[in-house]
Parts: C-alpha cells; sequence; structure tokens
C-alpha cells in the first residue's frame, strides 16, 4: 500500500483523542447564556381526550419562565410533523396520514404524548413545574397490539383511519405464486412474532433552539443522524421557517441506530419556543423519556409458507404481515415494513414467485420506525426460520437446502421477483467459509460432550442479503419517498495543502472522521492528519441526507470521490499551465502530477498554493482556487451479504441460553478500514444477539409501557454475549459505486438474530420444539422444556 | 436549602454553592462544565456516568454532591497526563477501537481503571463479568473488552498507574 493510512488500512480512529479525554461535545453538553430548560407534560394514558390544562400553579413555581401548550402552537399555526413516504394500498388509495403535532390538540394517543412544555431557569424547577400543570383527561379505550387493533370491536386510534389500518399493501406476483403452491410437493409454514424493540441509543435525545433576533435566524442543535433533513422537514412544513434562517447542528451523537434519523416533536418546540420566550430553550430527554418517545422498532406478526418441490427446491414464498406504526406516522414508518421488507424476501435464494402483503396499523404504542437493519432484518428472520423448517419437512440438512437453494455466483447480476437488482454476491463462498470458523464438523460431538452435562447444545445459520446504499432517488421516488436520496461532499484544499471534507453524512460513532480522511489521503498522498472531515452542520455542509441504511460510504463516499475527481480534474489544469505541458500529457498518481515521460512534476501541495496565488494564470481559462463540490446520486442499491453461524448453550433446568460461539462471514464489498468494519460488526451482533435472547417491548392491554427501564428492559451486557469470528472477503465489489463498497453498518443485526434463534430451535428440536418467537428468555425457554417433559430424544438414551 | 459543597476535582479544589438535592454528576456537568461524565439512565444501570471517587469508581449519578464533601474525585477529564498523553487505558481503548460512538467511553474507561487497580491479572471472563454495570450499544463489547485487557498489562508496566490516584 503506497500510503500506510490509505484505503484497507486499520487506521486507529482521528475522533478517539475528544472521546477519550472528555471532550466530546453532544448535545446535552452545550450552555448558552441566559439558557432554559424544557421538560415536556406528557400523558399517562394511552388514550384520552385532553378537556383542559391548568397552568396557573406551575405558572407560579420558581423559576419557571412560560408553559406552552398545542393550542399556542395551533395559534402559532404550528403545522404537522410530516411523514417523508407515502404508501398506497393494493386498491390504489393513499395511505392514512393522520396529523401528528409536537404538543397534542385535544386528544392524546400513546403513554408519553406530550400535552405541554414547562420552560424554567433550570432542569429541576422545570421539571418541578411540569408536576403542577393540571391536565383534565377524559381516558378513552384504547389498543396497544396489532392483533387487537385489527379486531372489529377495537378501538379507533384515528377517526379517519377505519380498522386502524393506515395501509393495506402488496408486492409480487399472487397469480404465479397460487399456480407454484397448487402443485408443490412439500410446503413449510410458520407464524412468528418479530419483537418490538427499543432501540436504545446510550445518548438520550436532546434539543437545543436559539432564535437570534437581530437577524430573524434559529440555529437547532439536535440528536440527529440528518440535520438536512431536519431542516428541511421542520423548517418547511412545521414552524415554516426558511431554510436561509435556520441552522441545524448535529454535533457529536451517542449513538443512532435509525432512531435519530426522524424528526421529533421536541426539535420543533424548543425552536419555536426560543424564539416565544426570546431565550435559548434546552430539552434533554431522561431515560424512562427516552423508552416512552423515541420511535421504536420491528413489531411485526407474520405468516408465511414456502412451496418446493420434491427435492427442497424452493418454488414459491407467501407471506403476510402485520405490522405495527404506532399511534402516529414516524418520518420513515411506512418504508420500513414495505420497500425495505418485502423487497428483500428473496433472500439469498432464487425463489421463483414471490408474494407479500403486509396491513399496516394504528396503536396505541409510541411510533415505529426504522431501528439498526430496518425491515430488513425482519425479512432475513421470517426466511431464514422458514428456511430452517422447510430443511426438516424437505428432509435435508440446514445447509443443503440453503446451498441447493442460492442465486449462483454466475447468476449475477440479478433480478428478483420482488423489484431489486443484485449486483454481485457469492453466497455460497460466504458458507464454505464459516463452516470451518466454527468446526461444524465438530458439532455432533461437541453436542454429545454438552449432553453428557445436561445441557443442550444447538447450532443455527443465517444467509442475509440487504439492500442498502439507500438508495437511488429516481427508484425511491417511484417507491413512494418524498425525497431525493443522493449524497453531498466539498473538498476544499487550502494553500498550504491542507485538506477540509465537508460531507452531508453524519458519523455518531461510525468513525467517517477517519475512513473519509482515508479516501483523501489515499487518492492525494496527503498526511491524514492534514485532513479534517466536517459533518453535521447546515451552516457549513452544501447539503445532505445524513446517515442510515449503511449508505454513508456508498452514497457519501462516492459523493466524496466524486468531488475528488474535479479537484484532480481542475489541479490537472493547473499542473499543465505550470508546468507548460498540454493537460493531455500531464498523468496524476497520488498527488503528483507529471509530465509523461520527463521528470517535470509538481505535488497537490503546490498546485494548491499556486490555485490560491494565481500571479499568472490565464484567467478566462483557469479560475483560482482549489474547492469543488459534487452531488453522487447512486444507480443501484448496494447488497452486502454473508453468512452467520451460531452455537449455542442450553441449561434445561435454568433456561439460560448462553451463545458459545458465533462467527460471521461477510461480502461488504471493497474495506477501507477493517478495524472500523469489524467494530460495526460487533456492534450489530450484539443488537441482533439482544433481540433473539433479552430484549423485548412490552405494552400491557391498556397501553402502559411495561418495560420503560433498564431495570424491565433487557440490554445485553458484557457478561451476556461472547467474543465473535468475524471475516470478510473483498472479491465481490459493488459494480456501481466508484469504491466498490456496500456498506456494513446493519449486516450484524441483520444475520444475528435468525442465526441464534435457529440455534436455539436446533438445540430445542430433542423436545419436538419447531419454533419459539424472540426473546427466547430463561423463562421461556424453560416452560417449553417443561411442557415438553421428558424429552423423547434424551429418554430415549 | 443551598448548601456550600467543597471537594478536589482532578486536583483542583472547587467550591459552590449548591441545591442539597444536586447528584454528582450534574454538580460536575453543570456547575463545573466538566460534561466528559454523561448521563444515559435514571436508574443507576448504565454506567456512564463512572467517576472516582478517592480512587473508586461511583456511579455519579448514584451520590449527591454534598455526600462527597472534602473527597477527591477523579473524571475523565482528569485521567491523561497533564501534557496530554494518554492514560494506558485511553491508549488501549483507542488502539483496540474500543469505542465508536464514545458516549459509555468516559464511564468504560473509568470502571476499567478502577477493575484493574482491584485486580490487575484479568481473564476476559473476568472482564466481561466486571463490567456488568456498563452499557455500550456500539460495540458490542468484544474490543471494549481486548481494550481492558491489553489496558491491564500497560498499566501493570506503569505501577505508578496501579496506584489509587
Ligand atoms: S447515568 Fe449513572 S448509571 Fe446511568
Ligand atoms: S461507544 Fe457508543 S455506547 Fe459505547
Amino acid at each position: 500500500m503506497a500510503n500506510p493510512n490509505g484505503i484497507g488500512a486499520s487506521v486507529r480512529r482521528l475522533e478517539d483523542q475528544r472521546f477519550l479525554t472528555g471532550r466530546g461535545r453532544y448535545t446535552d453538553d452545550f450552555k448558552r447564556p441566559d439558557m432554559t430548560h424544557a421538560v415536556h407534560v406528557r400523558s399517562p394514558y394511552a388514550h384520552a381526550l385532553v378537556k383542559g390544562i391548568d397552568a396557573t400553579e406551575a405558572l407560579a413555581a420558581p423559576g419557571v419562565v412560560a408553559v406552552l401548550t398545542g393550542a399556542d402552537m395551533e395559534a402559532d399555526k404550528v403545522g404537522s410533523l410530516p411523514c417523508g413516504w407515502q404508501i398506497h394500498s393494493k386498491d390504489g388509495s393513499p395511505m392514512k396520514e393522520p396529523g401528528h403535532f409536537p404538543l397534542a390538540r385535544g386528544r392524546v394517543r400513546y403513554v408519553g404524548d406530550a400535552v405541554a412544555v414547562v420552560i424554567a431557569e433550570t432542569r429541576e424547577q422545570a421539571r418541578d413545574a411540569a408536576e403542577l400543570v393540571m391536565v383534565d383527561y377524559e381516558e378513552l379505550p384504547a389498543v396497544a397490539s396489532s392483533t387487537r387493533a385489527v379486531e372489529g370491536a377495537a378501538a379507533l386510534v384515528h377517526d379517519d383511519a377505519p380498522g386502524n389500518v393506515c395501509f393495506d399493501w402488496h408486492l409480487g406476483d399472487k397469480a404465479a405464486v397460487d399456480a407454484a403452491f397448487a402443485r408443490a410437493e412439500h410446503v413449510a409454514r410458520i407464524d412468528l412474532v418479530n419483537n418490538r424493540l427499543v432501540p436504545n441509543a446510550m445518548e438520550p435525545r436532546a434539543a437545543l433552539g436559539e432564535y437570534d433576533a437581530s437577524n430573524g435566524e434559529y440555529t437547532l442543535t439536535t440528536t440527529s443522524q440528518n440535520p438536512h433533513v431536519i431542516r428541511l422537514l421542520m423548517g418547511a412544513f412545521v414552524l415554516g421557517i426558511p431554510e436561509h434562517k435556520l441552522r441545524v447542528v448535529a454535533p457529536d451523537v451517542g449513538g443512532g441506530f435509525g432512531s435519530k434519523i426522524f424528526h421529533y416533536g421536541e426539535e420543533a418546540v424548543v425552536t419555536w419556543a426560543a424564539r416565544k420566550i426570546g431565550r435559548p430553550v434546552k430539552w434533554t430527554a431522561d431515560r424512562s423519556e427516552s423508552f416512552l418517545t423515541d420511535a421504536h422498532g420491528r413489531d411485526h406478526v407474520s405468516h408465511a409458507e414456502m412451496a418446493m418441490d420434491k427435492d427442497g427446491r424452493f418454488l414459491a414464498l407467501r407471506v403476510s404481515t402485520l405490522a405495527n406504526l404506532g399511534a402516529y406516522l414516524s418520518t420513515f414508518a411506512p418504508s420500513i415494513p414495505t420497500y425495505l421488507y418485502a423487497t428483500l424476501l428473496a433472500g439469498q435464494y432464487k425463489t421463483p414467485a414471490i408474494y407479500a402483503e403486509v396491513k399496516a396499523v394504528f396503536t396505541n404504542t409510541a411510533p415505529v420506525d426504522a431501528y439498526r437493519g430496518a425491515g430488513r432484518p425482519e425479512a432475513c428472520y421470517l426466511i431464514e426460520r422458514l428456511v430452517d423448517i422447510a430443511a426438516g419437512v424437505a428432509g435435508l440438512d440446514r445447509t443443503e437446502i440453503r446451498r441447493r437453494n442460492f442465486v449462483p455466483a454466475e447468476a449475477m447480476p440479478y433480478q428478483t421477483p420482488v423489484a431489486l437488482q443484485y449486483d454481485t454476491g457469492d453466497f455460497a463462498k460466504n458458507l464454505d467459509i464459516a463452516l470451518p470458523l466454527v468446526d461444524y464438523d465438530g458439532f455432533a460431538a461437541r453436542k454429545a460432550a454438552s449432553r453428557a452435562t445436561g445441557k443442550l447444545r444447538g447450532i443455527g445459520f443465517a444467509t442475509y442479503i440487504e439492500a442498502c446504499g439507500i438508495a437511488p432517488s429516481n427508484v425511491a421516488g417511484a417507491l413512494g419517498a418524498r425525497a431525493g436520496l443522493y449524497e453531498s461532499a466539498e473538498v476544499r484544499f487550502h494553500p498550504t495543502g491542507s485538506v477540509t471534507v465537508f460531507t452531508g453524512s453524519h458519523s455518531h460513532g461510525q468513525g467517517h472522521e477517519t475512513t473519509f480522511a482515508q479516501l483523501v489521503a489515499e487518492r492525494f498522498g496527503v498526511p491524514i492528519e492534514n485532513v479534517e472531515i466536517v459533518h453535521g452542520d447546515t451552516a457549513k455542509i452544501p447539503f445532505g441526507m445524513g446517515t442510515y441504511g449503511s449508505r454513508s460510504l456508498a452514497v457519501g463516499g462516492s459523493a466524496l470521490v466524486k468531488a475528488m475527481d474535479k479537484v484532480e480534474r481542475k489541479a490537472r489544469k493547473i499542473a499543465a499551465h505550470m508546468l507548460e505541458a498540454a493537460e493531455s500529457d500531464i498523468e496524476v498518481k497520488e498527488g503528483r502530477f507529471t509530465v509523461a515521460g520527463t521528470d517535470k512534476s509538481l505535488g497537490i501541495g503546490d498546485i494548491a498554493l499556486q490555485a490560491y496565488v494565481p500571479h499568472n494564470f490565464p484567467l478566462d481559462e483557469l479560475e483560482p482556487g482549489l474547492d469543488e463540490q459534487a452531488f453522487y446520486d447512486p444507480k443501484n442499491f448496494t447488497y452486502p451479504n454473508g453468512c452467520h453461524v451460531c452455537e449455542v448453550e442450553i441449561d434445561p433446568d435454568t433456561g439460560v441460553t448462553k451463545v458459545v460461539a458465533f462467527a460471521a462471514v461477510d461480502d461488504f464489498g471493497r474495506i477501507i478500514n477493517p478495524l472500523v468494519v469489524e467494530g460495526q460488526v460487533h456492534g450489530g451482533l450484539v443488537q441482533g444477539i439482544g433481540q433473539a435472547l433479552y430484549e423485548n417491548c412490552v405494552y400491557d392491554e391498556s397501553g402502559q409501557l411495561l418495560t420503560g427501564s433498564y431495570m424491565d428492559y433487557c440490554m445485553p451486557r458484557a457478561e451476556d454475549v461472547p467474543s465473535f469470528t468475524v471475516r470478510t472477503h473483498e472479491d465481490q465489489p459493488c459494480t456501481h459505486n466508484p469504491l466498490g463498497v456496500k456498506g456494513c453498518g446493519e449486516a450484524g443485526t441483520i444475520g444475528a438474530s435468525a442465526a441464534v434463534m435457529n440455534a436455539v430451535v436446533d438445540a430445542l428440536s430433542a423436545y419436538g420444539v419447531t419454533h419459539l418467537d424472540m426473546p427466547a428468555t430463561p423463562e421461556k425457554v424453560w416452560r417449553v422444556i417443561q411442557a415438553a417433559r421428558p424429552a423423547p430424544a434424551l429418554a430415549a438414551e | 436549602m443551598p448548601s456550600r459543597v467543597t471537594m478536589t476535582v482532578n486536583g483542583k479544589t472547587v467550591s459552590r454553592e449548591v441545591e442539597e438535592r444536586t447528584l454528582l454528576v450534574t454538580f460536575l456537568r453543570d456547575h463545573l462544565g466538566l460534561t466528559g461524565t454523561h448521563v444515559g439512565c435514571d436508574t443507576s444501570q448504565c454506567g456512564a456516568c463512572v467517576v472516582h471517587i478517592d480512587g473508586r469508581s461511583v456511579k455519579a449519578c448514584t451520590a449527591l454532591a454534598v455526600q462527597v464533601e472534602g473527597c477527591s474525585v477523579t473524571t475523565i477529564e482528569g485521567l491523561a497526563a497533564a501534557d496530554g498523553t494518554l492514560h494506558p487505558m485511553q491508549a488501549a481503548f483507542r488502539e483496540h477501537h474500543g469505542l465508536q460512538c464514545g458516549f459509555c467511553t468516559p464511564g468504560m474507561v473509568m470502571s476499567a481503571v478502577d477493575l484493574v487497580r482491584e485486580t490487575p491479572d484479568l481473564t476476559e471472563q473476568e472482564v466481561r463479568n466486571a463490567l456488568d454495570g456498563n452499557i455500550c450499544r456500539c460495540t458490542g463489547y468484544h474490543n471494549i473488552v481486548k481494550a481492558v485487557l491489553a489496558g491491564a498489562e500497560a498499566m501493570k508496566a506503569e505501577p505508578s498507574r496501579i496506584a489509587a490516584e
């Protein structure tokens, strides 16, 4: 490698110095002169009419500056939080899109729905006074689960959404699927629940609003994955602030996992209130508030069937899913159980016909939207559980049924029956690499050894594919996206040769400040410490769609490459002028511009200096400066794929499942920084294992959140998970972006849950278990075992 | 009722009037501007707020500032040497990519330093068990565990690091 900090190097992260010394700057760390603190008054009921709000006592409390309500916002013509994606039902009708106001207007629809905000000198004073706001509620019947929501007698969350249905959508060829089922030799079936999760980024959401009366400018500092999107949505739709008067800053952000993509009401509240009271207003969620009000993830109830021929070859897949959207439409909610889910139902298999129906419903629970993986883990979990069952039905080994049905590498590019076209991937190779990593051949012996100590051992596979690098704007637009999904970058060479890169992508843990700098170091041969990556500020960056869908490098990195191409073209012109050569004679390598066949050359540093000191430039042909901007809109999605294998051991006496080994083989295309990529995989795997074994968001029938803190919502901790074996291979690069990268942010989460549950079910198969819904808690596993005792297989021995 | 509280923080004596209900973490963040100590929960379970009080790791969200009267507190800002050289545990987290978003990191590092002082020889499993009071949502713990083991070795090589501050 020419540059020790270039592509492929495990460069230690440049951003770590500030994080390790306590000098990261997260939203709640900002303090402004004269700053006030906001605390929201939230509904304790899942569904109620708000008949009146009496703030008299609260206003008289020490330090209170204001108490504001939905009526105040309405009087100021504050709009509804917009939804960024429109789905049409089977019958062509558009989805139901009820109003979603930052502070409720007359009716609350989930526990935590905000009805008022108290602003005071200190956070403690605001909190005390919030207790004194008297809200007169009239409780209404509530519906807290998707299955209840579609029952005839269910309460209506929104009067204009009959049956609580937001949309009833489908994808695929129903007739072809029906025909294939009619001639199937074998059919595998499954009913499963994809459990509801709370994303739980460790930094709770926070927002700081400011208004400068001297120039009419607003600034919102917020915990966001995409500040430009917030500026657009909040400015144009909610508060009516033109973009040139609204700056949105997303500084250091402590994890997102999807939950910080969306525009939340609190952002609008603090921005609006800052002008109203003439002082900065800061709101920071406490963890309980995060549990109640961050958008949750998953929450699907599905039935699926796979038709096979006599050899276990897949003929058709039929899926029907009920998706819970919560009380209101969060920013990207409608896209998750549709185009990010059903389009992935081919998985890695050449199933020729697929038909999926998705009914999405409102309930009196927190809004549900993207959580790491967003639709794709739901698809992978469904397919991979079903394929395991299919193996049993067809009498095939679970690796064999997969091999038999994989889309072969030679068939790429491969058009699936559910809209996507995979560009590259070698699925059999992933499996071949994975099996020795877990010593698959030795599994039977390990299982026997476990049995000798009274334990149950199981092994499970998940072969996943995802659509990332979101997204080609033309495709997304045709599917209902109300925005383009490109990315921007600007590369500014300074006169002394250092570089500032402005990216519309955002890092909240992913390491852009290092990996993006590696791209520049590689391309121009500049020392990496002379490259600064700026992100997260609408005042500095041309535009941006932010970070989600594993898109940072595939889309943001590609924009950076495009901008570097432009810089290089300009630099070549300058070099030709300086070296008195024809432009076509200039050869460029790692930032050195050489006249072909001579030793006459200039480095990019010299060129940058000349660009800003253009004493003898032919100004009608050559502009001064070396600062270029580019937008990149991808041609296709990217398709990271891989094979995850999990081995578990279960103690039948306690029901405790222990993950004893986990190997992940991933094809992310080309890799810029292996250390960072592995870190992304590790983190994703633990979120996937968390969903499979520990995490579960539970509402009771009345819509009270039962898992509202770390005492009730089980987060995976260090002792709950193993160390991992992670491998990547780079011989199937993405064919349509200039870096050949596919994205790695979500893969771990997508494969892991299915691999773990396939292992758990394998371990419990001795008891006749063919399926268990997540999470496989000790209690659930123990009950299954108790219900089946004595286990036939064990008893026979 | 405001009370005066005096303590040593990162080697400097500080004295402030605070409401008695002020948590140590609020005192550090809001009154002293030491925002490296984070708040990740309201039930004392995440460990984002861990600091050292007289050399022992404590969740700063569980102590009132007035309870720490007269004590010596070290926060993440006070861990590196005055010239900016990272503490071996900080350096190990960087070397092994033991952090992503950085939010849990101050608490993780402070917990890890105390752990190694208590138990210089650690196995992977012991590290995992000992970190059960610190939640990280980003790293999957794999690289944190590696970093703590490496940091422990590095601390042993510098015996002054093992002695409490
Ligand atoms: S903030 Fe102290 S343990 Fe979570
Ligand atoms: S690095 Fe983000 S929570 Fe640990």
